[in-house]
């Protein structure tokens, strides 16, 4: 047996690659670049390796189209892999926290994306680093940075359900 | 198709990203009707399929930019189906139901006794040979008649081959619109049928009413 149906990835990882889209984006874009995306994954999905882990392979994909997005946004260059901060954080439309979102579009933009690659996409900080071109342990750093970020930010505006699930 | 719940990765404590877990109800839907769009402009879809309701129980049709190549029954699970045409034609398959509404229609007119021949293109891909042969031949059998496997088989241009006319509409990829139903034992009982006895004799009650 080959590789399931493409639909079948949609319907899999289609979730976590939203999440990681909008903590690195924010909700305006994250849905652009969610279907920029999989239109580059089912083009490219024929010659993918039929042991390739596929949510890495499409965070790895998502990255790089948030940065296109990010470009295309700014205009002029910017280093490769750079994304800005947030002025105006939007909510989660229809639901969620939007502070938590708000939250993270805070943070620097390297944490931004260690924080959503490692936590929210369950990648490896050994991954996390190639993707962000730095080493291991700087992943790993930004990652804990953001977390302890996100933390003393939520601390401050004090708010219910926080803890446990959301709905 | 059904979830299972993949590797989320390391958990952040204190639910520190509950808000973030979930998407507002019917964005993911709506993304993915956005994506079916998109891929079908670009036409980055080899497989698109959708299901319809039937007297017969939910139909999954599947087709290819050269026309409709699938139908199944719930029976042969569809999503079994739906890996055999990644194994076979390609994995770039997404659920897009706009190339499929024409067959869709058809079948619906077909069901409501007020279609007697399917004008959809098709694509034989699945099949090739002596099979081919006996399903090219199906659609020459009128509404509403019968023939023999023999009457098929001589029809096919190999007059012994009555067995291979069995497996031909055993392994018919496209049930309903070549009307293997339509083919029957020579003594008159209806013979086998992939959606079951009951979808056959469904059928042909609905073409001889």
């Amino acid at each position: 047996m080959g590789k399931p149906p493409f639909e079948r990835v949609v319907s899999l990882h289609g979730a976590v690659v939203l999440r990681v889209c909008r903590a690195v984006l924010g909700a305006h874009d994250a849905e652009d670049a969610w279907s920029e995306t999989f239109l580059s994954a089912l083009k490219a999905y024929p010659e993918l390796p039929a042991d390739a882990k596929v949510q890495a392979w499409l965070v790895t994909i998502a990255h790089r189209k948030a940065i296109d997005i990010v470009r295309a946004r700014q205009r002029q260059a910017l280093p490769m892999d750079e994304l800005p901060p947030r002025e105006s954080p939007l909510g989660i439309p229809g639901g969620g926290h939007p502070e938590v979102l708000d939250a993270v579009g805070q943070l620097p933009p390297k944490q931004r994306q260690a924080v959503a690659y490692h936590y929210l996409a369950g990648l490896p900080y050994k991954d996390v680093s190639e993707l962000l071109g730095v080493t291991p342990e700087a992943a790993r750093r930004a990652g804990a940075d953001g977390v302890k970020a996100l933390r003393a930010a939520l601390a401050e505006t004090p708010r219910p359900a926080l803890k446990g699930t959301s709905r | 198709m059904k979830d299972s719940q993949m590797d989320t990765g390391p958990l952040l404590p204190d639910g520190l990203f509950a808000g973030l877990t979930e998407p507002a109800p019917g964005t993911l839907e709506r993304l993915h009707d956005r994506l079916a769009a998109a891929a079908a402009g670009r036409q980055l879809i080899d497989v698109s399929y959708r299901t319809v309701d039937s007297p017969l129980g939910r139909l999954l049709l599947a087709a290819t930019e050269r026309g409709l190549v699938r139908v199944a029954f719930a029976l042969e699970d569809h999503d079994a189906v739906l890996q055999a045409l990644a194994d076979k034609l390609s994995p770039r398959i997404l659920e897009a139901p706009s190339r499929l509404d024409n067959a869709a229609r058809q079948l619906e007119e077909y069901f409501a006794g007020t279609r007697r021949s399917f004008e959809v293109p098709l694509d034989f891909a699945l099949s090739r040979g002596f099979r081919l042969s006996v399903l090219e031949h199906l659609p020459h059998i009128a509404y509403g008649s019968t023939e023999s496997y023999a009457d098929v088989a001589k029809a096919a241009g190999s007059p012994k081959a009555v067995r291979a006319v069995g497996s031909a509409c055993a392994n018919n990829p496209l049930p309903v619109v070549v009307p293997c139903h339509r083919v029957v034992r020579s003594d008159g009982s209806f013979g086998g049928y992939l959606g079951g006895p009951e979808a056959k004799r469904i059928l042909l009650a609905l073409e001889a009413a």
